[in-house]
């Protein structure tokens, strides 16, 4: 260690030497990078003017003589990474590592935008950028590659703008078809190491198996609400993949989206930061990556907790058997100690020429990878987005928002032309005041958004009991629901006891939210004498019900359980919130 | 014996804590906690089919019943997908 430090010192003293002379005479020795072709499309065609060429338009000049760098690097190089190559941990060698290695960035979102970026002011020689995604004014809160200036553009090609204006000596290749089982192999195996900053289960097993079938390292990291994940796959010889760890899906449920739980803008910066920092040190060949390790942040007590994972699992279906790598960690006593020294050497052999032939770590090949069904097999669409649209009312139990507003109108709940009269009348905690679902109006408006979202915006005297799925919606609201609806227009009582159990009045316009179980305990006796009570509440429904949701979709469902349980008059928002901001209430914010 | 359970992501919002301390009777394991765990908190059992439990920073693998002892602390760590 010592000796190394030594050898460094004198080669950056060398350097600088060097640097020094040539300054005194004034010499030029930019050398541009050349960037290399097979790429999509380069950063110059996809950011437009964005892209500045300054570096790349200088005519390419051999260094003088007198110039020589041990490690191939360049004037404009050995100055612009300075800083680093004074770095006793890091120095020359690792900075001409890292600028002749590749990266593949999968999302560019949250997680994607820091380790672009970061990746790139470190000198990384070819960044991989994949999104399908456009840009989005809602994500600029923690997806700082982009700007307002290119909401609407390809998230990839935003990110290729930002990065080519931080470092243009960087070659980028924009994927803007994002990753695919078809592609998914071909792609990675064109980069010394891949990072998953994608937004999505199907996407992370699909890269994951991706990695596995080419013997790419992957560093990979999550971040939903304030906490963050991150480790490192598929690298050396007992590296486990995200198989091994998880090798059954999570439920859709119980997988939690940005878009709609919501997360703090720095928690998914940190763990892209970090998430640089680990393909910083893998290609360069310093320090000891979080192979093996999984690293959790916990945002709120600002807590990093590390679990100690194992080796790869002989029976994962991706990355155990077959291989002969695997067959080598088996025969190693499963145990296998963990490579203590820099990966980064032996990853980088192909020096990003994405050329060099890596083979299957295991079982899964890359022919098994583009015919395995990841959307099935995770039961979620790969992507962030809005799902589609359901078609399971009829048309004529489906209302379109102008409809809904002259409905609540002459009902007694105010639309959105005079939500403050309406908010000030139902925000006495939904105790009845004028236009409210559990008291005064001549109909009843359920919102079955998560509380979250119903807490930032409502309608005017709506009641908050969110669907999770027909059965939970079933057992803990219908009988609520039943309940207000056949409590006449003055009937105040059910409004404390349904409406406002938990919590009261809340949100945009001022509305009550009766989330927990008790709310629907309090008006729903079980057992058969419920479903008595709940037969005989059907039969006297004295109000119409309207059930809204975000998009249109929840509000179906939850309709159809509301009709089976013997509602008639139950009606939907058809396209949800977002239908009634875009045509009755263009105030109303759309999360 | 008892021992602290930290819940991390989905797992803390259905168990509605970070965590809690509970009493397990001698010879207790991973296994069998993790049952306590799904009756005490029956939206649990959807989370732990697909999560990492971690017994005092350690992976232990799914179905494996790892002996508890007096002190111990274990993790359940849902996987993330957001970014």
């Amino acid at each position: 260690m010592e000796a190394e430090n030594a050898r460094l010192r004198a080669e950056v003293e060398a350097l600088r030497a060097r640097l020094r002379a040539l300054e005194a005479a004034g010499a030029s020795a930019d050398a541009p990078r050349q960037q290399p072709d097979g790429s999509s499309c380069t950063a110059a065609a996809a950011a437009g003017a964005a892209a500045p060429a300054a570096a790349g338009a200088r005519p390419s000049r051999a260094p003088p003589a007198g110039f020589v760098s041990p490690h191939g690097l360049t004037k404009p190089q050995a100055e612009r990474y300075s800083r680093q190559l004074l770095l006793p941990a890091f120095g020359p060698a690792a900075q001409a590592r890292l600028c002749a290695a590749s990266a593949l960035i999968v999302g560019c979102g949250g997680l994607g935008a820091p380790a672009a970026l970061y990746l790139a002011a470190a000198g990384i020689g070819r960044l991989g950028l994949a999104d399908h995604d456009a840009v989005e004014i809602s994500n600029l809160h923690r997806q700082i590659i982009h700007s307002e200036a290119r909401a609407g553009a390809h998230k990839a090609a935003s990110a290729a703008a930002a990065v080519a204006a931080l470092n243009s000596s960087v070659a980028l290749d924009v994927h803007t078809e994002g990753l695919t089982p078809a592609n998914a192999a071909d792609l990675v195996r064109r980069y010394d190491l891949v990072i998953d900053a994608s937004d999505n289960a199907p996407t992370r097993y699909l890269l994951s198996d991706a990695a596995a079938a080419t013997g790419t390292p992957l560093v990979s990291a999550a971040a939903v609400g304030t906490d963050g994940q991150l480790t490192v796959y598929c690298l050396g010889e007992d590296g486990p993949c995200y198989r091994c760890l998880f090798p059954e899906p999570p439920a859709p449920g119980n997988c939690a989206r940005c878009a709609d739980a919501g997360v703090l803008g720095p928690v998914p910066g940190v763990m892209g930061v970090l998430q640089a920092l680990e393909a910083v040190k893998i290609l360069a060949g310093v320090g000891k990556p979080l192979s093996r390790q999984l690293l959790l942040f916990d945002a709120l007590s600002g807590r990093f907790t590390t679990i100690k994972l194992r080796a790869r699992a002989p029976d994962c279906a991706a990355c155990g058997g077959g291989g002969g790598a695997a067959a080598a960690g088996d025969a190693a006593g499963g145990t296998g100690a963990q490579a203590e020294g820099p990966a980064g050497g032996a990853c980088c052999s192909g020096r990003g020429s994405g050329s060099d032939a890596r083979a299957p770590r295991g079982r899964m090949r890359p022919e098994d990878v583009a015919a395995f069904d990841y959307a099935a097999f995770t039961g979620q669409a790969a992507h962030d987005g809005a799902p589609p649209p359901l078609r399971v009312l009829p048309p004529d139990q489906r209302l379109a928002a102008a409809e809904l507003r002259d409905r609540l109108a002459a009902a007694g709940l105010g639309g959105g032309d005079d939500r403050d009269g309406a908010a000030n009348g139902a925000s006495s905690s939904g105790s009845g005041g004028s236009g409210d679902s559990g008291g005064a109006a001549g109909c009843v408006l359920i919102d079955v958004r998560p509380t979250a979202q119903f807490g930032v915006m409502s309608l005017p005297g709506a009641v908050n009991l969110p669907f999770d799925s027909p059965e939970r919606f079933r057992e803990r609201h219908v009988a609520s629901v039943l309940a207000l609806a056949s409590c006449g227009a003055g009937c105040a009582a059910l409004a404390a006891g349904a409406a406002a159990r938990d919590g009261g009045a809340s949100g945009y316009g001022g509305a009550a939210s009766a989330t927990g179980s008790s709310g629907a305990a309090g008006a729903a006796p079980r057992g058969a004498a419920a479903r008595a009570a709940a037969e005989q509440a059907a039969a006297e429904q004295q109000r119409p019900v309207y059930v809204v949701c975000r998009r249109g979709n929840h509000s179906q469902l939850a309709v159809q359980e509301l009709r089976a349980a013997g509602l008639r008059e139950v009606f939907d928002l058809a396209g949800g919130m977002e239908a009634w901001a875009a045509e009755v209430d263009p105030a109303m914010p759309v999360l | 014996m008892r021992v602290r359970v930290l819940y991390f992501a989905r797992s803390r919002e259905v168990a509605g804590a970070p965590e809690e301390a509970l009493d397990l009777p001698p010879g207790a394991t991973t296994s069998s906690l993790l049952d306590d765990l799904r009756s005490r908190h029956p939206g649990l059992a959807g989370v732990l089919t697909s999560c990492v439990v971690a017994v005092n920073h350690e992976y232990v693998a799914a179905g494996e019943a790892a002996e508890l002892r007096e002190g111990d602390e274990v993790a359940i760590i849902p996987p993330l997908s957001g970014g």
